[in-house]
């Protein structure tokens, strides 16, 4: 892939914490717009937020953010802004400081960082505490000055991680409304959630992560109707392997049955389990074979499925 | 690539750095820096360390008055240098640096505050020698006050005869000496200490281990003497300590060198270990989990 200097690009990116897997071969390249990060924990979307903000390094692959990358940190910072889950601040600074400080490491003077700061508090609603100090403040107002700091800049790219964790149902739709204002001005917005529903209303377009991988990437209609056809796999175990398969090949939906090594099991990967039962059903009432158990072999993929996106797939 | 072409483009390349913006960095770095690290409580030992002599020798003065003779300045002036090349030199200011320099990162690390600095427009370098010259300013400051207090008690009980020695005599002299030396052993320290945070979590292992380096260093080959701070100490402190007893390792001279060569020597050796430290800085990522 080659960097756009309007895209973000992950261009075949794996981490690696020693032998643990932080993410794997992730590519994808995003619009300007809303992009939803979507999975359980640790399914490794703050790992993939940190690689895009330059806090740690990829172990393979690269990362392009507007045609540049964390090594030019000069004009990369000035366009990325990222609100972390890290919920900690510098000893002792009060709101203001908060902002204030990192914009003066921008390079603005004494007027303009005052402006910025002045404005980045007005817009996530904390001018009126800004002078208290940030270890007086409760989770959703420590959560509300770090969301004013990544944008006090004006950044091109926003990056926020779980950013509605702690707010109250009022600032949600505060915050969820400034994002989408934001996005308006073609700006990038990077939001994760391990909550879909939360975000999908907003999203332009959502990624699905599990156990380090991109499961499903796209915009929201396409990513539900991915999930829907995706196959199912079973696994049968019965008298007569060869049988079964050829039965189910007979079936349109069946992508693939295959007989184990051992000679007594089927694997099925098919895109109606509902109707390959059934087939089972008939199979096994005519006679033709016996079967010993049925098991869905990537239960794990289909139950993270169903709690990203609900069971019926249905748009919320 | 000819040679003057790389001296053109290395030429090129410093003139189209931002130098203006830097220098505002450093600055806001070594503003706040020194504000969140000088004035908190959990950098009471750190003071400690810098005005235990000073309590002393007060206490000297106060407790002790019978015994002013002008005739006990040289002895006096044994007991400073002792005072500054055995406790300040060796325990004091390692220390304090210790302490200040390593948790310049490792301490961001800690609290979980680091992200903040590397998510900004701020080159690595420039992060590190903001944060260096923040723990200069601290360690700097309080000890050349320290070192002065010490200075001033122990020749202001002798009234006439110790203003006399201070500014008719080689007093100021060696203020000035010790106050060079107490500089450079703060940067040499600091510097040596922000790199072995960049390298290990837990500096105590490795700063135990150099304090051991620093102590036995004399009895190396000179070209590895040359690699401790104390060695370039040693020459630039204007009163000689004995050189007999068991205290003679800290106070032999092997190879003895110009003060001019010391400070070059002890400068070179500091900018060598920053240089380090800038190249390490880039391997650093911010992985709390892992503290």
């Amino acid at each position: 892939m080659t960097p756009d200097s309007r895209q973000i690009v992950f261009d075949n990116v794996s981490k690696f914490y020693g032998e643990v897997l932080g993410v794997n071969k992730v590519n994808f390249s995003l619009e300007p717009g809303i992009t939803s990060l979507v999975g359980p924990n640790g399914s490794g979307k703050t790992t993939l937020m940190n690689l895009l903000t330059g806090l740690i390094k990829p172990s393979h692959g690269a990362i392009y953010v507007l045609g540049l990358t964390s090594q030019q940190p000069i004009e990369f910072f000035r366009q990325v802004g990222y609100c972390t889950q890290f919920d900690s601040f510098p000893p002792g600074t009060n709101g203001y400081d908060f902002i204030y400080w990192p914009l003066r490491l921008h390079g603005f003077g004494r007027d303009q960082a005052t402006k910025l700061t002045n404005e980045a508090l007005e817009r996530a609603g904390m001018a009126q505490v800004a002078r208290r100090k940030v270890a007086g403040y409760s989770k959703g107002m420590r959560q509300r000055i770090r969301l004013a700091q990544a944008i006090a800049h004006h950044p091109s790219v926003l990056v926020l991680d779980e950013p509605l964790n702690g707010l109250d149902p009022m600032a949600r739709a505060e915050s969820i409304a400034l994002f989408g204002a934001i996005a308006k001005q073609g700006m990038h917005v990077i939001i994760s959630s391990h909550i879909l529903e939360e975000v999908d209303r907003i999203s332009d377009r959502v990624v699905l992560m599990s156990s380090g991988y991109v499961v499903a990437e796209g915009q929201i209609k396409e990513v539900r109707r991915e999930v829907r056809d995706h196959p199912m796999q079973i696994l049968v175990r019965c008298s007569n392997p060869a049988a079964l398969a050829s039965a189910a090949f007979e079936l349109n939906h069946v992508v693939e049955a295959k007989i184990l090594n051992d000679g007594q099991s089927v694997l099925v990967r098919t895109r109606d389990a509902g109707q390959f039962s059934l087939l089972l059903n008939k199979i096994v009432s005519s006679g033709l074979l016996e079967v010993d158990a049925v098991a869905p072999a990537d239960d794990d993929v289909n139950s993270i499925y169903q709690y990203l996106i609900g069971s019926d797939g249905s748009p919320t | 690539m000819s040679l003057q072409e790389s001296v053109a483009l290395a030429q090129s390349t410093l003139k189209e750095q931002p130098w203006r913006l830097f220098a505002s960095q450093i600055s806001v770095l070594v503003r706040t820096e020194v504000r969140r690290t000088l004035f908190t409580r959990r950098r009471i030992g750190f003071h400690l360390l810098a005005w235990i002599p000073v309590l002393f020798l007060l206490a000297h003065n106060i407790f002790d008055r019978h015994d002013i003779d002008p005739a006990q300045i040289e002895n006096n002036t044994l007991v400073l240098a002792g005072i500054i090349q055995l406790y300040y030199f060796r325990l004091g200011i390692f220390f304090a640096c210790m302490g200040v320099f390593t948790w310049l990162f490792r301490g961001e690390m800690v609290q979980r505050t680091l992200h903040y600095q590397f998510l900004v427009p701020v080159r690595k370098e420039v992060l590190v020698i903001g944060k260096f010259l923040a723990g200069a300013i601290i360690s700097i400051a309080l000890f050349e006050t320290a070192v002065f207090a010490c200075f001033c008690l122990t020749y202001s009980r002798f009234g006439s005869a110790g203003r006399s020695y201070v500014f008719d005599g080689p007093g100021l002299g060696q203020l000035g000496s010790y106050l060079l030396a107490t500089a450079l052993a703060c940067l040499g320290y600091g510097a040596v200490f922000l790199t072995l945070s960049l390298l290990f979590k837990n500096p105590i292992i490795p700063g135990a281990m150099l304090l051991g380096w620093e102590t036995i260093a004399p009895i190396f080959p000179s070209w590895a003497q040359r690699l401790s701070v104390t060695f370039y100490l040693k020459h630039l402190c204007p009163v000689n300590l004995p050189t007999d007893g068991p205290l003679a390792i800290f106070t032999i001279v092997a190879e003895p060198v110009s003060p001019f060569i010391a400070i070059l020597g002890l400068l070179c050796l500091t900018l060598a270990i920053l240089v380090l430290s800038c190249f390490l800085i880039h391997r650093l990522e911010v992985t709390y989990t892992a503290e």
